[in-house]
């Protein structure tokens, strides 16, 4: 029914620092275009390392291990000659915590313009940076400071100046890292509800540790366990029929135990246990 | 506790008592520490005025400031001469010694990692720990050959080597590491994130860099350079040295001159001999210690105002 | 210029000013470390023989005289101002000053900080001047004790606020008085602090622009607390301003000793930084 937009082959991860982790143990997954894919599970299970992974953004940190390959619609991620920076540009990335650039809030969004050169001239780029700051929601509230530094927004509007960001760039691909998670409960939901309007028109890939969220928004539901991949299904049937018995275990709420258990080795923290009703 | 009677309680009061007192008396003491900072100041500053009335009260402050002439014998103190080599040679200094760092600085912090990263940090460490004579005794027999032999003559200058671009040559080298390991240090404070979102959207990692860290790392790296510019400034004993101790207007990069520090060095011996030239040197020492503090003041507002406009 | 080769350009720009930073580095201290050891391994006596009556002229005799000097200067000032600068920085922590407080007297310390070292010298010169006195043993302890103070209490107050606060609130929670909490805050930020006291000793024994004036600049053994001295960096920059090429070359000699002395307090600030790590809680946090 739908085409697929990102494609991981056999992918693994291994963080080869003082101590070997394994974060990602083979996982081979279709992301379908023009749909929202929410990545579940629990703390220290490898979400945001598949994410990172995807546009190869891992590779900013020292003694990172990489096996398998990732495709985009049918080009390799990992095994080309383009430049990462071509790459990233197609697949964006917006971390967990609202990070504004040291811009102005104009400048924020018309940063990735201006270095891809993107627009000729300083009206084509005032019409951009309007358009995408529109399509987060955010004109209305900052029309009338974009000289202002991004840091002086409330962080729900941070949040959304970075997704505005990530899009001014037009990725195919969109990556979010949990990017409710640091907000309060009112800015989550102006998030989530641009997020709803953005995936028609494009493929986002999500993390999150909320299953609420997860049914809220995803078309579609990865669950990662201790780094591999445990099912995949529509988010309907993953969660009224999960077929692993895993899965159901932590749809139902029943992995506390062993979560405390497996989440000791890997010193996640305790702030996100899995579905609390 | 108060009704008990048995000597165990009266002693717990006893060195309870002796707790309390050691409390008093250490506050008194911490207390005299605490304000002995301006105090200082205040004292250096005073006693430096105080000292410096004399020549104040023969010349006007425009005279000594503006005068080219310094000749204490015949009673002529022009601190221009010195004033002109002291900018010159921050200026120099600073010219060729703040981009290698600040693009050193961005090596050790986002290029370098794992073993080459600590030997590398450890050199600069030690580098910033040599004392200064050191780097003068070397520049002896290293760069003023170099400058005299080549450098000056290849540029169509017959100088001898001691001069002004000796010592700022070697005063980039002996403040870059101070400089490097300030700005190293502002950059690994950022957090990742930056880099994240700013190569996320497809920025190269140079970028990144340019626009994105060294913005957010600004007002550290701007405290780094100021710090390197205040160590130039007072240098004493480098320049004296080096610089080759006349005292005149410069005329070119290559030759000699003087700088404030080495005005005193150079001219104490004749300190006992005319009252007024004592006088005249520790008024020097009042003109550092106030462009410092003027220096630092406009410094923490510049900073204020960076940390603000560069926020994230 | 395309965006990727601007980035290959700047990469390598990078490197570049590193390896240079290094090179010269590596050449300052080969050339310090070759030529003096060089002149101490042929006459090895000099650094231990007083120095004979025309040795600034004629290279008679060693330079004990500086090194002694050095020593009997640097020591007992870092001992003075180290105890000076920890009361200070104790003051300047919330329980005892406000913030407000706590940010003036850093602003002045910042000054003092940036204050180039011959400014103290002069200064104490004129209180030589004032209280009618020769410049001595004394006054250069003096003139580089107000020399490390700033550094070492900016050290001190950094390693201290970076000790977390649960040392604080035990202390206080176990009933102790506010200078025993101090105490106890002391010993948990114990490896930033040792560090910026041998920091603070190694500026002071390499700084000549302080003693200059107020050490008196002697050639002979120093004698007495109030007799004129001289220290290791004031003699190598009269050694090498010598026409006498002997005398010169006592100046890499010189440099040796004080190199090496540098050197070895870098390694013994960082073994020590490690020791007492282990009373520092969370680690490391200088």
């Amino acid at each position: 029914m739908t085409d697929t937009a990102l494609t991981t082959e056999n992918l693994a991860v291994t963080y080869t620092g003082n101590r070997e982790v394994e974060a990602l143990k083979g996982v081979s997954l279709e992301f379908p275009a023009n749909q929202l894919t929410a990545i579940i599970g629990p703390s220290g299970c490898g979400k945001s390392t598949l994410l990172k992974s995807l546009n190869r953004l891992h590779e900013i940190q020292p003694n990172v291990e990489i096996t398998g390959d990732v495709l985009l619609r049918d080009r390799s991620v990992y095994n080309t000659d383009e430049p990462v920076p071509e790459l990233r540009k197609r697949i964006g990335y917006v971390p967990q915590k609202p990070t504004p650039l040291p811009l102005s809030i104009y400048e924020n969004v018309a940063y990735g313009l201006k270095i891809h050169g993107r627009c000729d001239s300083k009206d084509e780029l005032d019409e951009r940076v309007e358009t995408y700051l529109r399509k987060v929601n955010l004109w209305d509230e900052v029309k009338d400071r974009l000289d202002a530094p991004g840091a002086e927004l409330s962080t729900g509007q941070i949040q959304r100046l970075c997704l505005a960001r990530s899009l001014a760039v037009e990725p195919e691909v969109l990556l979010c890292d949990e990017v409710t998670s640091a907000l309060d409960p009112i800015s989550a939901e102006t998030v989530e509800e641009t997020l709803a309007d953005l995936k028609e028109e494009y493929t986002i890939i999500m993390v999150t540790h909320s299953m609420d969220q997860a049914k809220r928004l995803a078309d579609e539901v990865v669950f990662l366990y201790l780094g591999d991949l445990i099912e995949t299904n529509d988010t309907r049937s993953f969660f009224e029929n999960p077929q692993h018995e895993r899965t159901q275990q932590f749809v139902t709420g029943h992995t506390a135990v062993e979560y405390t258990e497996s989440s000791e080795e890997s010193g996640a923290d305790s702030e996100t246990v899995p579905a609390e009703r | 506790m108060e009704g008990s009677t048995d000597t165990a309680a009266s002693e717990g009061r006893s060195r309870l008592g002796r707790r309390l007192l050691t409390e008093r008396l250490s506050s008194y003491w911490l207390q005299g520490a605490g304000y002995f900072a301006i105090a200082l100041f205040a004292f250096i500053v005073l006693a430096l005025l105080y000292q410096s009335l004399p020549l104040l009260s023969e010349y006007s402050l425009v005279q000594v400031l503006a005068s080219s002439n310094w000749n204490p014998a015949e009673n002529e103190f022009g601190f221009l001469p010195a004033i002109v080599g002291t900018i010159y040679v921050t200026a120099l200094t600073m010219v060729m010694g703040t981009p290698i760092a600040i693009l050193a600085a961005i090596y050790i912090a986002e290029y370098a990692e794992g073993r080459t990263k600590t030997l590398v940090s450890s050199f600069i460490d030690v580098l910033a720990a040599i004392p200064s004579v050191i780097f003068g005794l070397v520049a002896l027999i290293v760069v003023v050959p170099f400058v005299g032999d080549y450098l000056a003559p290849a540029l169509g200058s017959g100088a001898t080597g001691t001069g002004i671009f000796t010592v700022s040559l070697v005063m980039a080298i002996v403040v870059t590491p101070f400089m490097i390991s300030l700005a190293v240090e502002s950059l690994e404070a950022l957090p990742d994130e930056l880099r994240e979102s700013s190569l996320g959207v497809g920025a190269t990692k140079w970028e990144t860099i340019r626009i994105v860290l060294l913005r957010a790392a600004g007002p550290g790296i701007f405290s780094a350079v100021l710090l390197g510019f205040g160590r130039v400034f007072g240098a004493t004993i480098v320049p004296a040295m080096l610089i080759g101790g006349q005292t005149q207007l410069p005329s070119s990069p290559f030759s000699t001159g003087q700088t404030l520090p080495t005005l005193i060095v150079n001219d104490f011996g004749e300190l006992m001999s005319i009252p007024l030239t004592q006088s005249a040197l520790i008024f020097v020492g009042l003109m550092l210690v106030v462009i410092v503090w003027l220096f630092n003041f406009s410094a923490m507002l510049l900073r204020r105002w960076l940390q603000q406009r560069w926020q994230y | 210029m395309d965006r990727y080769a601007k980035q290959r350009l700047f990469g390598l720009l990078a490197r570049g000013s590193a390896a240079l930073v290094v090179a010269v580095m590596v050449l300052v201290v080969s050339v310090t470390i070759f030529r003096g050891g060089r002149v101490l391994l042929t006459d090895p006596a000099i650094a231990v023989t007083p120095p004979g009556s025309r040795y600034m002229l004629e290279g008679d005799g060693g330079f004990l005289h500086a090194v002694l000097g050095s020593l009997f200067i640097v020591v007992p000032a870092t001992i003075a101002s180290a105890t000076l600068a920890v009361s200070t920085a104790i003051y300047l922590q919330s329980d005892y000053s406000s913030e407000r407080f706590s940010d003036v007297v850093n602003m002045f310390l910042n000054v003092l900080w940036g204050t180039p070292p011959i400014v103290y010298g002069v200064f104490i010169l004129t209180v030589i001047i004032a209280v009618g006195a020769q410049t001595s043993l004394f006054f250069g302890i003096i003139a580089i004790g107000i020399f490390q103070y700033p550094i070492m209490t900016r050290y001190t107050d950094e390693a201290l606020r970076s000790a977390p606060d649960t040392v604080r609130e035990a202390t206080y929670g176990l009933g102790g008085t506010r200078f025993e909490t101090a105490l106890m805050t002391l010993r948990a930020a114990m490896p930033g602090i040792i560090a910026g006291i041998i920091m603070g000793f190694a500026r002071g024994i390499g700084d000549a622009a302080t003693v200059l004036f107020t050490a008196g600049r002697s050639t002979r053994m120093p004698a007495g607390l109030f007799e004129p001295s001289t220290t290791l960096p004031v003699l190598i920059f009269d050694q090498a301003m010598s026409f006498n090429a002997e005398v010169r070359s006592h100046a890499y000699a010189a440099s040796f000793v004080l190199i090496v002395a540098v050197l070895g307090l870098i390694i013994v600030s960082k073994l020590l930084a490690g020791r007492y790590a282990r009373f520092a809680p969370g680690g490391r946090n200088s």
